[in-house]
């Protein structure tokens, strides 16, 4: 079992799992500090992330891309908060629109992750908060996340009316 | 379906106003924890029970809480709806994680490195 814990908190609004891996620190936040790396497991198979911005350092971000099966593209974005390689990360979690800038309408969850020694692995705990319940609701209505990217373009469509 | 497509778009608006006040969502944070009376509600806030009764309304009509008339009361509840699509949001959010780990566990363990390969046939 890599995934320890989960925690849902439906008032706070929050996420809270607890991973673990068979692998030193420094392998796993390769996995958030390599693009080449964050883009393998990032997106689901059937929607590989490109990212064609990554800069991590605080003020920095990230600019990436899911492709979808018939060639449909998805935007994201990241906003660092705070960095601390190879232990912890802090970030904004967004949506693009069709140009690639950040999509205000769509909901953005604020990230923390960090590695800790553990054993003769590591211990990664990720926190994902939304910013409202309505944020939530909206992610929730879409029926998204894994298979969120479809959805995009749909909720475009009812917010542009 | 135009109809449908229509209503659909309603009820978002309808959604998004009613969570776009902070009474409001006090209100549902309240409910959250039980079902309670608009009077008692009323007495939470420095408002008129009118104004807080509209508030009411207007999150009923979003489908947010459900009304009931117990005696002289008006008894107000969180939309069980409402909150099981927020429990969604999160047990989406927690499949995704769940997916990515298992992803980021695999590249791990095949960037073991050479000379130790994670899966062979003859091992």
């Amino acid at each position: 079992m890599t995934v320890t814990s989960v925690d849902k908190d439906v008032d706070a609004l929050t996420l809270t799992l607890v991973a673990d891996f068979a692998a030193p620190v420094e392998r796993v936040w390769q996995l958030w500090a390599d693009p080449r790396l964050l883009e393998r497991w990032w997106g689901p198979p059937s929607y590989p992330a490109t990212f064609e911005e990554h800069d991590l350092t605080p003020g920095g971000g990230m600019k990436y891309h899911m492709t979808g099966p018939e060639g449909e593209k998805y935007g994201g974005w990241w906003r660092i908060s705070s960095v601390t390689p190879p232990t912890a990360l802090e970030f904004t979690d967004g949506f693009s629109d069709q140009e690639g800038k950040p999509n205000p309408e769509m909901p953005t969850t604020e990230v923390r992750m960090t590695l800790t020694g553990h054993g003769e692995g590591t211990r990664m705990e990720l926190r994902s908060v939304f910013d409202t319940r309505e944020q939530m609701e909206q992610l929730a209505e879409m029926g998204m996340v894994e298979g969120m990217t479809q959805a995009v373009g749909q909720m475009d469509g009812l917010l542009a009316n | 379906m135009v109809v449908d497509g229509l209503d659909e778009t309603d009820g978002v608006d309808r959604l998004f106003h009613a969570l776009a006040d902070a009474t409001r969502r006090d209100i549902l944070r309240r409910c959250g924890r039980g079902e309670l009376s608009v009077s008692r509600l009323a007495a939470a806030y420095p408002m008129s029970f009118a104004a807080v009764q509209k508030h009411v309304t207007v999150l009923e009509r979003a489908g947010l809480v459900g009304k009931e008339r117990r005696g002289r009361e008006q008894l107000v509840r969180t939309d069980p709806d409402a909150l099981a699509r927020a429990r969604r949001a999160l047990d989406e959010l927690e499949s995704a994680w769940r997916a990515r780990v298992d992803r980021m566990s695999g590249l791990l363990t095949e960037a073991a490195g050479p000379g130790t390969p994670a899966k062979g046939p003859d091992r």
